[in-house]
């Protein structure tokens, strides 16, 4: 199955998040053009997988972009756009979208769709939905995105560069990846949550 | 009738954040309530990811535009303050979330329990060879440490007690623990304020030393651990233990009004 619903702690019981993980993806720029023409087939949060460095990472940003929704407190045109820029520590939107986002020269990406009933679709559209336009759509290939498919895929000198986590005497002198890594998560999370406040 | 008899049910039933009123695995529990704000234990965003939420609920007799204000200034600067500390290397409570519009803060649940109970298992019913226990003088060596990093760093915590820190067990636990290993984690940074004076370094020690002696009398023999590895751990420190000297002649507040 190519798309993974998740379960969140403390999300209203009217929000549905989808999730996809596609790797060798060949036409990112199709992908890209149809967010830049607006085109409303394609509501989704298109993400670059490589500035992603684990579940938790990626699924904060769908956490807070959820709760900004439930409090009518969106930054940005709607919830997928609020994915996108909750996953950066600035709160230079437009540099959150080159960073984060889908771009022309994407392998793998991550499609994340919200659901929700609102006025203008009172019916969200189903599971199968999505997953059957993802699959018309999208070329690539769906893999399961298990923490460790996404490690593989992390692009971490982008990654501390993007949240400004170098020059970190302490985290360069952990010998243990795996505990590096955790800290990264760890300080990345903190950065994301302070984001423009 | 019926009112009394449901609030004789659920004597001390806060109304939740609204956060914490949607779905989750298992239902939120109150750790406590302090003068400003409670103390949740829940999760984020997984089942097996437990977390603190701390709520500042709004304060009925502010201004609520005022109240708003301050509310969302102590939020963001307790986060902001603990961000910082973890860039920096020292060891305190990640940052998961914040709302602080709505007044709560999502943090990393410690495990552990807070120094003050380690010691005081420690030191059990016991009143002989307390100055000569080493396990315990080297708890203190560590407290010593955090502090001085903290104020190395250029933060100052506001109210140090052995109940502001947390012991964190280590993963594996071996045979023949004493229960003092682990690692110190400051927690509660919700008075802490930027700062690199020795004025306000030895006011926060001063505030430990007073409360340490109150809390664990039986142990302020070993007190003058935590003081020496504080010394160790940072260039100034000092200049902020002479000061500690001034301190303690005339108490916490530098002037002598209010």
């Amino acid at each position: 199955m190519a798309v993974e619903i998740v379960q969140l702690e403390h999300v209203p019981s009217s929000y549905q998040i989808h999730l996809a993980l596609f790797r060798n993806v060949k036409n990112a720029g199709f992908l890209h053009q149809q967010l830049l023409a607006r085109n409303a087939d394609f509501e989704y949060a298109f993400i670059d997988a490589s500035t992603i460095v684990s579940r938790v990472h990626l699924l904060s940003a769908v956490f807070k972009a959820v709760n900004s929704s439930a409090n009518g407190t969106l930054r940005t045109p709607n919830i997928h756009s609020e994915i996108v820029v909750s996953l950066s520590s600035s709160s230079n939107i437009a540099d959150a979208y080159r960073r984060f986002g889908v771009s022309p020269s994407t392998s793998d990406l991550f499609v994340v769709k919200v659901t929700f009933p609102s006025d203008t679709t009172p019916e969200p559209p189903s599971a199968d939905s999505i997953s059957q336009h993802l699959k018309d759509n999208v070329e690539g290939d769906a893999v399961p995105a298990t923490d460790q498919t996404i490690q593989a895929i992390t692009d971490v000198r982008t990654v501390r560069k993007s949240y400004k986590l170098n020059g970190l005497a302490w985290l360069d002198a952990i010998k243990d990846e795996l505990v590096k890594r955790q800290e990264i998560e760890r300080l990345i999370l903190g950065g994301m949550a302070l984001r423009g406040v | 009738m019926t009112a009394t008899a449901a609030e004789a049910a659920a004597p001390h039933e806060f109304p939740l954040p609204k956060i914490l009123t949607n779905p989750a695995s298992t239902p939120p529990t109150l750790i406590t309530q302090g003068a400003e704000g409670r103390l949740y234990k829940t999760t984020y965003l997984l089942p097996d990811i437990p977390c603190a939420l701390k709520y500042r609920p709004p304060k009925p007799w502010r201004h609520p535009v005022l109240d708003q204000r301050l509310t969302k200034h102590r939020i963001l600067s307790e986060a902001r303050i603990l961000s910082k500390c973890r860039r920096d290397g020292l060891r305190v409570p990640d940052v998961y979330a914040l709302d602080e519009a709505a007044g709560w803060l999502m943090l990393e649940w410690v495990q552990g329990t807070p120094v003050r109970v380690n010691i005081n298992q420690r030191l059990g019913s016991r009143t002989e060879g307390i100055e000569d226990d080493e396990e315990l003088k080297d708890l203190m060596r560590r407290i010593g440490a955090a502090v001085g990093k903290m104020h190395s760093i250029g933060v100052i915590h506001g109210d140090l007690t052995t109940s502001n820190m947390m012991l964190k067990p280590p993963a594996q636990q071996t045979d023949g623990a004493t229960g003092l290993e682990g690692e110190i984690v400051i927690i509660d940074l919700g008075l802490a304020s930027g700062g690199v004076h020795d004025e306000d370094r030895a006011v926060d020690l001063y505030v430990l030393e007073r409360a340490f002696g109150s809390t664990h009398p039986r142990a302020e023999c070993i007190f003058s651990e935590v003081l020496d590895a504080y010394r160790q751990s940072f260039k100034q420190a000092g200049v902020a233990l002479k000061k500690l000297e001034d301190v303690r002649m005339r108490g916490r507040k530098r002037s002598m009004l209010g």
